[in-house]
């Protein structure tokens, strides 16, 4: 987070709203963060966190009749939101890229992959020849993992297995050498073996091409292999942002805490019951007062009242770069954690 | 004692235009005693799902024969089902789409009853209503809709009419895969302790390994078709033989382990059902392989005379990692 170098994308207090029938969905609530070329940071969060509203936020990807954004987009120093289709459009693909949880909606079932591909590179580079941009399209088909890349270059998305389509929209989404790469859930269709190999691919690109990689995820073991940077959102806030390290293993949310404790695990007591977290999350129309999490945050009485009163502001957690929004006290935090019941302790690893 | 569940040589095979078949299952053997949890896993393909339908009667066998508490229910059908219902349940993955919108959560409930012409004491409105306290729903909402509830409570709205019967075996296909973190491991906890409290025998299917880790007392691990490994938690875990169990363990995302000492990556895709490799079906996959693979099928046998049982020539051996 404490990166030397300017962020490429620097997100500024941003608000997401959406007009709907039932009311205004207080989607995103005011969030800010920034990654630096080279860096990953992992959104952590459930259904309706607003994880992906705030992704599709940066790619200009909301329909503007019934969304309201404020706040700030900066990429690569210019500020996106408010800015004309067009403008959108020429930034869209070659600055920064996306890739879906479901390659089979972003493919087109009609054309041949290779063709798809070149479409991406030629939007882009319309000086470039049908022999040159064949070229580059095979180069990233073959970088991607995907055998015979002169050969698939001619097949259709339907002929490609899961894991090969996600290769291909990986190879379509880089086609332009973006500095931004959006990843929203990318593996989560996936089978683990595949979904090993789609993150292994991802690391060695981005040691490649130096992108800014956001990767939007509900789980927390992806995260961990490959976030530098964790941002955890609940009910459209951030309410715990540091480095993977801090967040993973010196959590300091009661939300985070939760997290952890409510996923099983390949390692220790199988027999020890989860930890689950109260309640469900809440309606983003109708969001809590104050913390949002307060009505299934079992510490919520020791905050004297506040945390139903007051939004808690994301400050630093002691830890310098390490931030949380809690009402709790550092010495109730650090009680918390070491009556040791909360956090699941965990072993090994990288320090 | 014989077991609750008996599964020989079962096999489901579908016709595919033209191009044979798809051999979906392809000749398993298992059994489940009474009480106990017993999952499978594997990854899309691999026939879990599709065992779990024939188990409970929707998919007919292609061959094979499963028996239930001693009794042959392989082919049973129509009427001759209903009394097979009360012992035998499922619970689908989906709760969306697995409750009818136009029923209120009651109904859903009292259909089993009704349609077994269940008069339970107190009538079928206390017994629901028992069983939704049980599954930890308020039973005052007997009269609401399905729209009504999260994706949570609506699985266990169906946790509720599958236990209606007072079942003996519940067969339980990705039951919280459709769920959110913190309200999967709600659902999660329920299942456990209703299995505890009742003493109910769990086919439990799924393809998170940390899940059936953490609810199922022996696992089987399935690949195109075939059980590759079976064995208690603690020996497909700990001590897991078969390359495909190490390599499936290993690729799981892991919280605890970050340091990538030790991992294994599997190379290309899981080959078609519908022509599946000589031999050793993973052979193609597999850093071991060897002529024998292609040639030889490896039978499911235990390797070193304990309860596991692994399907392969040159099995690993000692504890992963």
């Amino acid at each position: 987070m404490s990166a030397p170098v300017q962020p490429y994308l620097d997100v500024r207090d941003l608000t997401v709203r959406f007009d709907t029938e039932d009311g205004v969905v207080q989607a995103v609530n005011g969030v800010s963060f920034t990654v630096a070329r080279g860096r990953t940071l992992g959104i952590v969060g459930e259904s309706g966190s607003g994880k992906s509203v705030t992704s599709l936020a940066i790619l200009g990807l909301h329909s503007p009749r019934r969304t309201r954004i404020a706040g700030e987009i900066l990429v690569g120093g210019r500020n996106v939101v408010g800015l004309a289709d067009e403008e959108i459009r020429a930034l869209r693909g070659r600055d920064v890229a996306m890739i879906f949880q479901d390659p089979l909606s972003a493919l087109h079932p009609y054309y041949p992959v290779g063709r798809q591909i070149v479409e991406a590179y030629r939007v882009h580079h319309p000086q470039a020849s049908r022999a040159q941009a064949r070229t580059r399209a095979i180069e990233m088909i073959d970088r991607v993992g995907i055998p015979q890349p002169a050969q698939r270059f001619d097949a259709y998305p339907h002929e490609f297995s899961g894991g090969m389509r996600q290769r291909a929209m990986i190879a379509m989404a880089l086609v332009n050498d973006p500095d931004l790469l959006i990843a929203d859930e990318p593996t989560t269709a996936l089978d683990v073996t595949v979904q090993a190999q789609i993150l292994d691919l991802l690391a060695d690109l981005q040691r490649e091409f130096q992108s800014a990689i956001v990767l939007i995820t509900h789980d927390l073991g992806v995260v961990s292999q490959v976030a530098h940077d964790v941002l955890v959102m609940y009910g459209g806030r951030a309410v715990e942002y540091g480095s993977a390290e801090q967040v993973l293993r010196r959590p300091e949310h009661p939300y985070t805490w939760g997290l952890l404790a409510s996923v099983p695990s390949l390692h220790g007591d199988a027999e020890a019951d989860l930890v689950p977290i109260a309640g469900s999350p809440p309606s983003l129309i109708n969001l809590p007062g104050g913390c949002a999490f307060h009505p299934r945050c079992r510490y919520s009485e020791q905050t004297g009242g506040r945390s139903t009163q007051w939004v808690p502001e994301l400050r630093e957690a002691g830890e310098p770069g390490h931030l949380v929004a809690c009402h709790l006290s550092a010495a109730d935090r650090r009680a918390v954690r070491g009556a040791g019941a909360i956090v699941r302790q965990r072993s090994g690893g990288r320090s | 004692m014989s077991p609750l569940l008996e599964v020989k040589g079962l096999t489901k095979h579908f016709p595919a235009r033209g191009r044979g078949s798809v051999k979906a299952v392809d000749g398993i053997d298992f059994e489940v005693r009474a009480g106990e949890t017993f999952g499978l896993v594997g990854e899309s393909g691999c026939g879990k799902t599709t065992t779990g339908r024939m188990l409970v009667r929707l998919l007919e066998p292609s061959s094979g024969a499963v028996s239930f508490a001693g009794r042959d229910i392989t082919h049973l059908r129509g009427r001759a089902l209903r009394p097979l219902r009360k012992d035998l349940q499922i619970i689908f993955q989906d709760p969306y789409a697995s409750l009818n919108p136009r029923h209120t959560i009651g109904k859903i409930v009292a259909i089993p009853l009704q349609a077994n012409g269940i008069n339970p004491a107190g009538g079928v409105r206390h017994r629901v209503q028992e069983l939704l306290e049980l599954v930890g729903l308020n039973p005052e909402h007997y009269n609401r809709y399905p729209h009504e509830f999260s994706g949570g409570q609506r699985q266990r709205v169906g946790i509720a009419r599958a236990l209606a019967l007072g079942p003996k075996l519940v067969v339980a296909d990705e039951p919280v895969s459709a769920l959110d973190v913190s309200i999967q491991s709600q659902v999660l906890n329920l299942l456990r302790n209703l299995q505890r409290e009742l003493g109910l025998a769990f086919v439990f299917i799924a393809h998170d390994l940390a899940v059936v880790r953490h609810f199922c007392q022996r696992v089987a691990v399935m690949y195109l078709g075939k059980i590759v490994e079976v064995g208690t938690r603690a020996e497909i875990y700990e001590r897991p033989q078969h390359p495909y169990t190490r390599a499936l363990l290993s690729a799981v995302p892991d919280l605890e382990r970050l340091d990538a000492a030790g991992r294994i990556r599997l190379v290309g895709d899981v080959p078609t059902p519908l022509n599946p490799p000589s031999g050793c079906r993973f052979r193609t996959r597999c850093w071991k392989a060897q002529e024998r693979c292609a040639t030889e099928e490896p039978a499911l046998v235990p390797r070193d005379g304990g309860t596991q049982q692994t399907a392969c020539h040159f099995p690993e051996t000692g504890p992963l990692r």
